[in-house]
């Protein structure tokens, strides 16, 4: 090969190196996961019960489990010790003044319970509960929100069945159609209204925290 | 809700701790005429900078604000939560300008602490009804090509949730300081689902943080696809922890729980999760006793973040009402503002870039004769959707939604410059 024929080579080459690179593929970029590492994350539960481990635990069993590691935040009944989570009760209270959304009164899925409890919960110890002991604790909360009575011993295969009073009353976001008189490219600028009045007053509640005075707790929460 | 203690007002000790205002307060009127003024001593008097060394170049190697702005801080409303780690904390938007909110101030929503992850351990998978599942280093996913820097703002959902009966809170901090705005650095999620070739039956992705709280939320494909960013910077440093170090998901223009922070894992499948974000919780609660679902999308939504009860007037005469506006659909194009309460309304200036899904800063210089202002601020956007009034979202959605509350704030402004949360009719 001649010099210049060389040079070009090189040229190319370092060309090819660095240009065009479309996709994590082509720079055999990440590795194969394995599937015990997907296994290892993969712990999610999903309304038709895809995603459940192996297992199963009764009322009974949920109960005790249930005292010893979640009534200090959550109540013995699920009742909430002070501002922590409430989790059973509640019932026929969404239209109210103060609806209180709770496993039984609003969640829409079972599987939501179990999810959420082998995942998160207990605070602070997540992920620390072995498959049994949550379909224990699952029949438990259920049991306390009125689903299954007090022998239940729910399992894999019986999860699918159990469902949730309020699942029917959940829709999807239909603001575009309900909310379309919000789309209004003309608003009124000008004598708009008549009179204005004032109607409520932050100061009058006086719930704004300040560096020396202990903070009071109206209803409500970020959630 | 606890209604009233009756009769209590804002004292105004209170009102300047809270605004870090040493000298704010009444209107103090116009400028002396030269004639009766006597010399300024910050003019006349050298004072002790202009004649002793200040500090060397690296006194502080990462630079933090004026010691005089030391009341420029996040802050918490510790009756709302039981715990600090499943809590929040607002940005304070009354003191803030321009668009990008620093680093910092940027407020803080976490569901089982801050986790604090060293980033040789952080890995990244993609698995589910994909041909390849892949994981990802840290390092891998610097080198990935598509890198991008995009804008955009981050409101929690439940932004302004504590107005939906009234006015409660005294301060735009806590009324609508749950919201940032910085400039991201990543790479298009798309790029690791096209890497991991999502199969036919793929709809939703399931996004999930590698904190205490494994915070799940489903997303729908076409979003993953679309503008969702896996982002390592923010404001051109590292993510801080408390904004999910070293890896976040950005999902432009859609409820902030959904920016899941620790970002360890995408799964794809069929159908969504139901997990508890989207079911127990980022659900919005109607009159009629339903619930709406998969609300994802911001509305369009503005505040006057000065004048506000943390930033009352100093002085008649010449001022500038300052506030930001944003939208989840799209791009702020217009902003008005009235000083009567909803009477008359006059268009803001719009200052500085106004970017798709991004915080938008507007202005308006006025003139004000020490007269109560009942000051609102309206938005609209790109797609012709104009900021509802509260009465008028109420009309449609009741008062238990308490996610999604984008309707128009009334600051009282009273002859003394001070400013109160009110409501009007
Ligand atoms: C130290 C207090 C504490 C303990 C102990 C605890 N939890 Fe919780 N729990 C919480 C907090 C705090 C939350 C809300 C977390 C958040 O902000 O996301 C919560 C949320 C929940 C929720 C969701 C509530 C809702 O309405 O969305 C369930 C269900 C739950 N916990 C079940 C349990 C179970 C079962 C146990 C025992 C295995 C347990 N918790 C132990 C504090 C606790």
């Amino acid at each position: 090969m001649s010099r210049s024929a060389r040079s070009c080579a090189v040229a190319g080459a370092f060309l090819l190196a660095f240009t065009g690179l479309a996709s994590a593929d082509a720079v055999k970029l990440g590795r194969p996961a394995l599937p015990e590492e997907i296994k290892a994350w993969d712990i999610d539960v999903r309304p038709d019960g895809l995603g459940l481990p192996e297992g199963k635990g009764s009322v009974s069993q949920g109960e005790e489990l249930f005292q010893n590691n979640c009534a200090a935040c959550h109540g013995e009944f699920g009742e909430g010790v002070g501002r922590w989570p409430v989790l059973a009760g509640g019932q026929g209270t969404l239209k109210s003044e103060r609806p209180e959304k709770t496993i039984g009164s609003f969640w829409p899925d079972t599987s939501t319970v179990f999810d959420y409890v082998h995942r998160a919960m207990p605070f602070g110890a997540a992920q620390t509960l072995q498959p049994d002991e949550v379909y224990a604790i699952v029949a438990y909360l259920l049991y306390l929100n009125d689903v299954v009575a007090e022998d239940y011993v729910l399992s894999k295969e019986n999860f699918p069945k159990v469902a949730l009073p309020n699942q029917a009353n959940f829709y999807d976001d239909d603001r575009e159609i309900t909310e379309k008189a919000f789309w209004n490219a003309q608003p009124c600028m000008k004598d708009c209204k008549p009179k204005v009045e004032i109607t409520s007053h932050a100061a009058v509640l006086d719930v704004t925290p300040d560096a020396g005075k202990e903070g009071d707790k109206p209803a409500g929460a970020v959630e | 809700m606890n209604q009233t203690k009756p009769g209590r007002r804002v004292d105004r000790r209170r009102f300047l701790t809270l605004a870090g205002l040493a000298g704010a307060g009444a209107a103090a009127g116009v400028r002396p005429a030269a004639a009766e003024a006597t010399p300024d001593p910050d003019i006349v008097n050298l004072p002790p900078w202009t004649q002793a060394l200040g500090a060397g170049v690296n006194n502080h190697p990462y630079g933090t604000p004026s010691p005089f702005e030391k009341d420029v801080v996040r802050r918490e409303v510790t009756w709302l939560t039981a715990s600090s780690e499943s809590s929040v904390s607002f940005t304070p938007l009354y003191a803030l300008d321009g668009i990008i909110t620093p680093n910092g101030l940027c407020f803080v929503r976490h569901h089982g602490g801050e986790a604090e992850i060293d980033p040789a351990r952080h890995r990244f998978m993609i698995h589910g009804m994909v041909d390849k599942p892949l994981v990802f280093t840290m390092e891998d996913i610097k080198r990935m090509p598509g890198r991008t820097n995009r804008v955009y703002f981050l409101e929690c959902a439940a932004n302004s949730g504590m107005e939906w009966r009234g006015a409660q809170l005294n301060g735009c901090q806590y009324t609508h300081g749950m919201i940032h705005n910085v400039v991201y650095t990543g790479v298009p999620l798309r790029a690791f689902l096209e890497a991991a070739g999502v199969k036919p039956k793929g709809k939703w992705v399931l996004a999930e943080g590698a904190d205490a709280s494994a915070m799940t939320r489903s997303i729908p494909l076409e979003k993953a696809m679309d503008d969702c960013l896996v982002a390592w910077a923010m404001n051109g440093e590292a993510l801080r922890p408390e904004q999910g170090y070293p890896l976040r998901l950005v999902v432009p223009g859609w409820e902030g729980n959904m920016w899941i922070k620790w970002l360890r894992r995408i799964e794809v499948g069929d159908q969504p999760w139901g997990q508890r974000e989207e079911t127990s919780k980022y659900t919005d609660l109607l009159a009629d006793g339903r619930s709406r679902r998969f609300t994802f999308i911001m509305d369009a939504k503005s505040v006057v973040t000065s004048p506000s009860p943390q930033a009352p007037l100093h002085a008649k005469g010449p001022n500038v009402v300052s506030g930001v506006a944003w939208s989840g659909r799209g791009t702020i194009t217009r902003v008005d503002v009235t000083l009567d309460g909803g009477k008359n309304w006059t268009t803001a200036r719009i200052e500085g870039p106004a970017l798709p899904r991004a915080m938008t800063r507007f202005y308006l210089d006025v003139d004000w004769n020490g007269e109560e202002l009942l000051l609102q601020s309206r938005a609209m956007d790109d797609t012709g959707y104009v900021q509802p009034t509260k009465a008028e979202l109420r009309a449609v959605r009741g008062v238990n939604s308490i996610y999604h509350n984008n309707g128009i704030q009334t600051w009282l402004v009273r002859s003394n410059g001070e400013a109160e949360n009110v409501e009007v009719s």
